[in-house]
């Protein structure tokens, strides 16, 4: 098994399940243990989850990944203690983000659903091939990533926290917004698109937004 | 030793360990325990060890074994290594041991031996604490090594911040304790020192005291361009002398010159001697015991068209006792004296092999999971540090847990029979073995489950030595607590293993060899010599490739002559078919079951085979410079050699002939050295000064490499007044049309002259270019017909450049000669034995094992999208008509079992057995603290 065998979903499960940090030892790049450089892969894959944990307003920081070889022990130790440390001085996940656990768990359910789509959208538009870690993370903290983030991933995960929302009870646009820390604005957008695609309905009896 | 090939009786003396190998688990707790400490032989004694101790952390077996400074050995006082060792694997009565074997062949690998600069004692070694050997150095670079992977000096034990290597020590000398030849690897491990120190230290100032750069080997030119471009990273060529030590820092004086600035002092904190290679040691009374014959240098004398062999039949040899060969022709010799032992005694292959039979495995699946818990103590290893008893006793309350025990080594011999018992008489279903890292042992295990009946892929090990013990043995309780964690973590991935079936694949016994110059004729003789068809397609007219147009070597060998023998054996051996003026059409299958269509004068073929060869060759460059093609003065060092062997008068008859190095090559286009233009210079030199000794004959060069004992020759040159001038790539020589002073059409070259500090003018009558080789114009195409891949410089790409260099990463394709890289002849002889000797590990095997971890689809989910396709480098996936439209489809004996696709497929729809979701997501819940979760887990199941 490779380091391009870790899945966005088990990254989230450990998050999901309380884990403060989640931390990838992988290859050395270039020194591929197979002849398919999965490690380019889990690289491409760890930087786009810190970009979603970043917008979820999560610290980043609680995901990282490195690459060493069986002989550099010294560089694990080194480098595990280092993030340890930093995971702790983080303090507790979500909590320490000033996010509310259920608010939390919305947004990591809302991610998994989405899982498929964001491999689509990796697939896709997503497979860029540098040779070092500074490349990989100039191209994602660029605007041209900031764009295809915001365009393909972030209004999708915005409709997908809504969904399971609205899978409860019915809400107002307002409610809606307060839940998810979103202008009244994006939401009423994102309900007239989803309102056209057939998704949502609104309810006039209760002026509010239900599952359609 | 007595006897003859075929047929030899050798004695051997076994010293004794002191340590009874089939008991000693390599726990090391007799390391600890042992109160001898005396200087490490394997850290260059610049650390201790102690008197029991195991010599390496690679080395085979992984056990201990005890020194002659043991106190009890020489005084009878002590023992405390048999009072710690659990496993009483602790023998003081052993004695030495005469062992005789029968053996057919005997393959002399004895390595070298660094050259001792203490013999000498102009370099300080020795005297000055602060100079070290490159051996001495490679070791405080390394994390095994004395400091823990820290370079310390030896007299304050501080980090040296500014380091000095010096060149060809003991190399290229001709004086009194020198070696006169090149030890070819100095150059290109220093420059990998120079890289690993900045690693370790970026602030770290390094200089290299050079003569010539021999980056000679395949990217090395690359690598040394990377050493040079380093900050803080100073080539200086020039000869130097250590001149002092600073009797209080301890600093080390160098003293130097270069052409700008004359001589120079200059003070560095640690100088790194780059010592190179003698023979091995006692190599006299090795030659005598084998009876084969030594060079004048004291390495073994070889035969120039089968560097493999030694003077003796019967006897061959691999590594550096041929000569300094660096690791990839060390693993190439060592194949290929395995394929010329294959040649020697395949009449008796397969005699002595005995089939290992399991008992029939019992089908489970349909049972709920029952997993037995065997937690190791591992001597004191784990048991020290984690509380096993309570680790067992938590194992039991874990869901799915029927059995657990404690074990004081799992591996040993009858701890694996009591796994065995125990999954017999408790009616276990999975297996965990909670003890070390799985990359050693689970083989081990694995076959105990078969033993047992059981599937072997319902095996788990749980790590808690190297992951727990080993990294916390300050923090027992939390040690204790993860130990938990880690087995909770393995019963919770146990409940969803499932058999896997492992595929047997039938191989189909013929070779196919591409390419029919020296490689590919040596490598399909050798395969054929073993019994095994062989189809060799050549492209041209003729066999005979590039050796075609050489005619003589510097050892003096006649090509020709050779070459029309070998071709003559080829057309004569019965088992080798050669399709001549041939083109491969299409090639598809697989390791074991390749189909390849060839057209040729035969007509069309079709030619299945279970291993393929790669000898394709390579081209020369045709010059864009120099006048080359514009002036019939101007030739090719391949043309100049043809001339030479035809006798034309204008050549051998010049007043003046100059020749130039590095034409097409080291530069920006082709950024590696051609490695053989060097010596293809020097011999047409001597050549053309044996038959005109009033010749004037001028090599303009960047770096003369006439590496290994091709080094003899360039001196011989330089003696019999052959002038070699260097260039630099900046200033390359200029030529043009002229008439000399005499009236001659001469071609005028002008070149700096950096001894002398001016430009130099030479009329010549001839002018050679050292033209590049390069990859021959087919490359790309035999690459992708057989899916490999290229280098950078368009050479065939190796699945590994030092520890598989005559394979390719895909499986069944091998790779030799020029079409790997430029090389002389012994050296494509040598490459051609090794693949030879790669491609009957194979087709020696009735079939191929594939593992049971591959991937799968389920056809169900599939939504033909590709993406699982196209993410598989080793193209195991294709589409496969089906009526439900295309679905992907997972060729097993292809499938590496990385599982990269499983994170591209959208639907989930293709899955890597043994390391499912399921299971990974499992382990992830494991770890959650709510112990809920895994009881929903395994309730789900179930």
């Amino acid at each position: 098994m490779c380091t391009g065998r870790i899945d966005l979903a088990f990254i989230l499960r450990a998050l999901s399940n309380g884990m403060d940090g989640v931390f990838i030892g992988g290859c050395r790049l270039g020194e591929c243990n197979y002849i398919t450089h999965g490690n380019y892969h889990a690289l491409n894959k760890v930087l786009l989850c810190k970009k979603i944990m970043e917008h979820i307003g999560l610290n980043p920081e609680r995901l990282r990944i490195e690459f060493m070889s069986s002989g550099e022990g010294n560089l694990f130790v080194e480098v595990v203690n280092d993030f340890v440390r930093n995971v702790k001085d983080l303090g507790p996940f979500g909590k320490s983000e000033g996010i509310d656990e259920n608010a939390l768990n919305l947004k990591l359910k809302a991610i998994t659903k989405l899982i498929p789509y964001i491999r689509l959208v990796e697939n896709e538009r997503l497979r860029v091939h540098f040779d070092t870690v500074e490349e990989y993370e100039k191209f994602y903290s660029s605007e041209e990533f900031d764009r295809l983030f915001r365009e393909l991933i972030a209004d999708k995960l915005a409709i997908s926290e809504i969904m399971l929302l609205l899978r409860e009870r019915p809400l107002s646009t307002g409610e809606i917004s307060k839940n998810l820390g979103l202008t009244p604005s994006e939401i009423s957008r994102h309900l007239k698109s989803s309102a056209r695609q057939g998704l949502v309905k609104y309810e006039e009896s209760q002026w509010r937004f239900a599952l359609a | 030793m007595e006897g003859e090939a075929g047929n030899f009786k050798v004695t051997l003396t076994k010293k004794p360990k002191y340590v009874l190998e089939s008991k000693c688990t390599g726990c090391t707790v007799c390391v600890e325990y042992c109160p001898v400490k005396y200087p490490d032989q394997f850290n260059q004694e610049i650390s201790e060890n102690k008197a029991i101790h195991i010599y390496y952390s690679q080395a085979i077996p992984l056990i201990t074994y005890i020194d002659e400074s043991c106190l009890y050995l020489k005084e009878k006082k002590c023992r405390i290594c048999e009072a710690v060792c659990k496993n009483n694997a602790i023998d003081f009565n052993q004695t030495e041991e005469k062992v005789e074997v029968k053996v057919g062949a005997i393959i002399l690998s004895p390595g070298f031996e660094p050259f001792d600069p203490k013999l000498r004692e102009d370099f300080g070694y020795g005297k000055f604490e602060n100079v070290v050997t490159s051996m001495d150095y490679e070791r405080l670079l390394c994390a095994t090594g004395p400091y823990e992977g820290e370079v310390l000096r030896a007299s304050d034990s501080k980090h040296p911040h500014k380091v000095a290597w010096i060149q060809c020590v003991g190399s290229r000398q001709v004086t009194e304790g020198g070696n006169s030849y090149c030890s070819s690897v100095c150059c290109t491990y220093s420059q990998k020192q120079v890289i690993l120190t900045k690693d370790h230290n970026a602030e770290a100032e390094c200089t290299i005291f050079h003569n010539d750069i021999r980056s000679f080997g395949k990217d090395f030119e690359r690598f040394y361009e990377r050493t040079q471009n380093l900050p803080g990273v100073e080539f200086i060529r020039s000869y130097v002398s250590i001149v002092k030590e600073d009797p209080v820092t301890k600093n080390v004086t160098v003293r130097y010159s270069t052409a700008d600035d004359g001589v120079k002092e200059e003070e560095f904190e640690m100088v790194v001697l780059s010592v190179g290679l003698n023979p091995p040691t006692g190599f006299k009374e090795l030659a005598d015991k084998f009876g084969s014959e030594l060079n004048a240098h004291g390495f073994c004398k070889t035969n120039p068209v089968n560097p493999i062999e030694t003077t003796r039949p019967g006897i061959f040899i691999s590594g550096a006792f041929q000569g300094p060969v660096d690791i990839p022709e060390s693993v190439v010799t060592a194949s290929g004296a395995g394929s010329q032992c294959g040649e020697l005694l395949d009449y008796r292959r397969g005699k002595l092999s005995r089939e290992r039979v399991y008992p029939p495995e019992r089908d489970v699946s349909k049972e709920e999971p029952r997993i037995g818990v065997f937690v190791c103590h591992c001597g004191a290893n784990i048991g020290r540090i984690v509380d096993v008893p309570s680790t067992v006793e938590y194992a039991l309350t874990l869901p799915n847990v029927v059995y657990a025990q404690e074990q004081l080594f799992s591996c040993a011999t009858n701890s694996a029979e009591e796994i065995t018992e125990m999954i017999k008489e408790k009616g276990l279903n999975r297996v965990i073995v909670a003890a070390c890292s799985p990359r050693t042992l689970e083989p081990l295990f694995r076959d105990t489950l078969r033993e047992a009946g059981l599937n072997q892929y319902y095996f788990e090990m749980a790590n808690i030595r190297e992951h727990c013990s080993w990294v916390h043995p300050k923090e027992k309780e939390e040690a204790f607590q993860k130990a938990k964690d880690i087995i909770r973590m393995s019963v919770a991935r146990a409940c969803y293993l499932e058999r896997l079936q492992e595929f047997d694949l039938p191989v189909n016994k013929t070779a196919l060899v591409v390419g029919g110059g020296i490689a590919g004729m040596t490598s399909a003789l050798s395969i054929a010599n073993q019994g095994h068809e062989v189809h060799l397609v050549e492209k041209e007219k003729d066999l005979g490739g590039m050796a075609r147009k050489i005619h003589y070597t510097l050892e003096g060998l006649d090509v020709q002559e050779y070459l029309g023998d070998l071709i003559q054996k080829v057309y004569q051996h019965p088992l080798v078919h050669v399709y001549t003026d041939a083109t491969i059409t299409e090639a598809t299958g697989y390791m074991g079951n390749f189909v390849t269509r060839v057209k040729s004068e035969r007509g069309g073929t079709e030619i299945k085979h279970g291993a393929s060869v790669i000898a394709s060759g390579a081209d020369v460059y045709t010059p864009t410079e120099y006048l080359y093609g514009e002036d019939d003065k101007v030739m090719t060092h391949l043309e100049l050699e043809e001339q030479i062997a035809k006798g034309d008068e204008k050549v051998t008859g010049a007043e003046s002939l100059v020749m130039i190095q590095c034409v097409g090559c080291r530069n920006e286009d082709r950024n590696y050295c051609s490695r053989i233009c060097c010596s293809e210079s020097v011999k047409n030199a001597l050549k053309l000064r044996e038959i005109n000794p009033q010749m004037d004959i001028y090599i303009l060069f960047r770096d003369i490499r006439t590496y290994g004992f091709k080094e003899d020759y360039y001196r011989e040159a330089s003696g019999k007044d052959i002038r070699f001038i260097r260039y630099e790539s900046d200033a390359k020589p200029e030529v043009e049309v002229a008439v000399s002073e005499d009236g001659r059409d001469v071609i005028r070259v002008t070149v700096p002259d950096y001894v002398l500090g001016k430009k130099l003018e030479i009329d010549a009558d001839i002018i050679a270019l050292a033209a590049a080789v390069i990859p021959s114009a087919g490359t790309r195409e035999v690459a992708g017909q057989f899916k490999v891949t290229l280098n950078p410089d368009g050479f065939f790409k190796e699945a590994h450049a030092k520890l598989r260099p005559v394979e390719f990463a895909a499986d069944g394709v091998y790779l030799c000669g020029i079409a790997h890289y430029p090389k002389l002849i012994s050296e494509t002889v040598s490459q051609a034995y090794g693949a030879a000797g790669r491609v009957l590990t194979l087709l020696s095997h009735d079939t191929v094992t594939a593992s049971g971890s591959v991937c799968e689809v389920d056809e169900n989910k599939c939504i033909s999208c590709g993406a699982c396709i196209s993410s598989c480098t080793y193209g195991a996936i294709e589409f496969r008509e089906t009526p439900q439209g295309n679905k992907a489809v997972v060729n097993p004996v292809l499938c590496k079992g990385d599982g990269l696709c499983n994170t591209k497929c959208l639907t989930g729809a293709i899955q890597l057995k043994h390391f499912t979701d399921e299971e990974l997501l499992s382990e992830i819940d494991a770890l959650a603290p709510e112990k809920e979760i895994i009881i929903k887990q395994v309730e789900a199941a179930v």
